[in-house]
């Protein structure tokens, strides 16, 4: 059944919203943050597996570029009120929720993680502060033709888009496992979130390379397991490059299909830095240096050139379609 | 569309100049800019914009291959000890106008790992924290024409432009057009922006014409100095 995904729906001819957007609720969830924005447009255009760029720092802000986040949860105008049930779900150490305090909107809710300055900006803002956001952006995760089963795998906060593309799958008939996998328990996201929703996950299994919850080791160790117990036909997966490399290997050796939402560092968002461009194979068995955010950040797993991705830094290989000229740039 | 071009050798630069001109789409260009602020793989990697004689010998094979009515601006390095020199050489070589500035040659060591952050080790730095060495270069540049030392050609400001004032400093200083390029990564309607904050603070000053400002503040030193 390799390649059964709906075609995805023809680019509307609406323009991508930029806004500024009113924080109104954040919430420390183990090691990151959980925000929410009023986002009016984006929302009611956004899909699983597409993400948003936020400006950081202010109007005269040295740190000029975007950050990008996957967008983890999005309510419509209409299903605003639901956000003020989401931190039940959470093992929610401080919260500070209000509601909005101009015209209401549509809501985006993001996970960060504090590591630099713009993450700490971010994380450091008050409710009713305001930030710049662009999106929905980049192309969310195709979704299979027939109700098949699925695992999702999560490393880390790379778990946020799959929860909302679970409740999506499950509407569409499919089996939905999820896999969590972290460092460490602090660093899991969404454990409880994905094991009191039963109605919308079927099994959560959950690693750590700690042990400190769940089994120890690694989401691949225990993988092939999963797919091998609901037979699944895709795995979907988000988080650090060398575990969708993993996923991909794993998911492949069972014959299913990887779906893999990439991490990789993004500017813009936008199309027009270059910052995240990596080697990807298309249709024609060519190697291109793709741009991860327009053409991504969803890519299958099995055309991304993971060869090229070594300590942490991606090379061009030598065989991609320009590689020469690129030479020195 | 104003076409930027670049390459490793002189040679590229005039290949890529045929293909651009071969170009079904070529109707759309009304300039080239050539961006001579890349190594020059048979020169030991020296930038061409860092020495005269390899940046004229890029402008003149450039100029070659297009036709008379394309205007070509070479695109220049800041990282040079005396700009209005190679300036004065791309100009004699052919060149219609100047870009100033390209982007900084710089480097950024990732402090958890203690090694270069970027893969290439150095990068181009650009954005707003530039801009005054953009304004310093066509200050300089724009001096000498005035003064005579070099051809009077039009000059594109760029680097570190991200509001109209950023644009209004470098028209002051001798730039008769503005590209935005950074800011557009923080704000994709910057370019458009910029054009409107830029014509509103001209209009603001009581300028008539957009060229009345062009250089202004060459007229405006201190008497004392």
């Amino acid at each position: 059944m390799s390649g059964a995904f709906l075609e995805p729906t023809p680019q509307q001819s609406v323009r991508t919203p930029q806004l500024t957007g009113e924080l109104i609720a954040t919430r420390r969830v183990g090691a990151y943050h959980h925000l929410t924005f009023v986002a009016p447009g984006v929302a009611e255009l956004a899909k699983p597996g597409q993400f948003v760029a936020v400006a950081v720092g202010g109007d005269t802000s040295a740190n000029l570029l975007r950050r990008c986040f996957s967008i983890y949860r999005a309510s419509s105008v209409d299903k605003v009120s639901s956000i003020h049930n989401v931190s039940s779900i959470h093992n929610v150490s401080s919260i500070n929720q209000v509601s909005p305090s101009g015209t209401h909107g549509g809501t985006v809710d993001v996970v960060v993680a504090a590591r630099g300055p713009g993450t700490r900006w971010l994380t450091g803002l008050s409710v009713h502060d305001e930030v710049n956001i662009i999106g929905p952006l980049g192309h969310p995760f195709p979704l299979p033709k027939e109700p098949v089963a699925c695992v999702l795998v999560g490393g880390g906060y790379g778990s946020a888009p799959l929860f909302w593309l679970a409740a999506e799958l499950r509407e569409r008939g499919c089996h939905v496992e999820m896999v969590l996998g972290a460092a460490t328990k602090d660093r899991l996201f969404g454990v409880v979130e994905a094991r009191r929703s039963r109605r919308a996950m079927d099994g959560v299994t959950v690693t750590t390379d700690d042990g400190s919850m769940g089994i120890k080791g690694w989401v691949s160790d225990v993988l092939t397991d999963v797919i091998r117990r609901c037979h699944a036909d895709v795995v979907y997966g988000c988080g650090p490059m060398a575990m969708l490399k993993s996923i991909t290997d794993v998911a492949t050796a069972q014959g299913a299909v990887a779906q893999v939402a990439v991490e990789e560092s993004m500017a813009c968002g936008i199309g027009v830095c270059m910052t995240c461009v990596m080697p990807v194979v298309g249709d024609d068995g060519l190697t291109r240096m793709v741009r991860s955010c327009v053409e991504g950040p969803v890519f299958r797993g099995d055309r991304v050139r993971w060869d090229a991705f070594e300590h942490g830094w991606c090379a061009v290989p030598q065989d991609a379609h320009g590689a020469v000229a690129m030479r020195g740039h | 569309m104003l076409a930027s071009i670049a390459g490793n050798t002189a040679g590229e630069f005039a290949e890529v100049a045929a293909v651009l001109r071969q170009s079904p789409a070529f109707d759309a260009v009304v300039g080239v800019e050539v961006n001579i602020s890349c190594p020059n793989v048979a020169n030991r990697g020296l930038v061409f914009a860092c020495d005269p004689l390899s940046s004229a010998t890029v402008i003149a094979l450039v100029r070659e291959k297009l036709p008379r009515d394309i205007p070509i601006f070479a695109k220049l390095s800041p990282d040079v000890t005396d700009i209005v020199e190679i300036a004065g050489a791309c100009v004699e070589a052919g060149a219609d106008g100047l870009t100033m500035i390209n982007t900084l040659l710089a480097m950024v060591i990732d402090t958890e790992l203690l090694r270069p952050q970027v893969a290439g080790v150095t990068g181009g730095l650009s954005g707003p924290g530039i801009g005054p060495v953009a304004v310093r270069a066509v200050w300089q540049v724009r001096a000498a024409m005035i003064e005579g030392r070099i051809p009077t050609v039009p000059i594109i400001g760029v680097g570190g432009v991200r509001t109209g004032d950023d644009a209004l400093q470098l028209v002051a200083a001798g730039a008769s057009a503005i590209q935005v390029g950074t800011a557009t990564f923080n704000d994709p309607t910057a370019p458009v922006r910029v054009n409107r904050e830029l014509a509103a603070a001209l209009q603001d000053k009581g300028f008539a014409r957009f060229s009345d400002a062009v250089g202004i503040a060459h007229s405006r030193l201190d008497p004392r100095r």
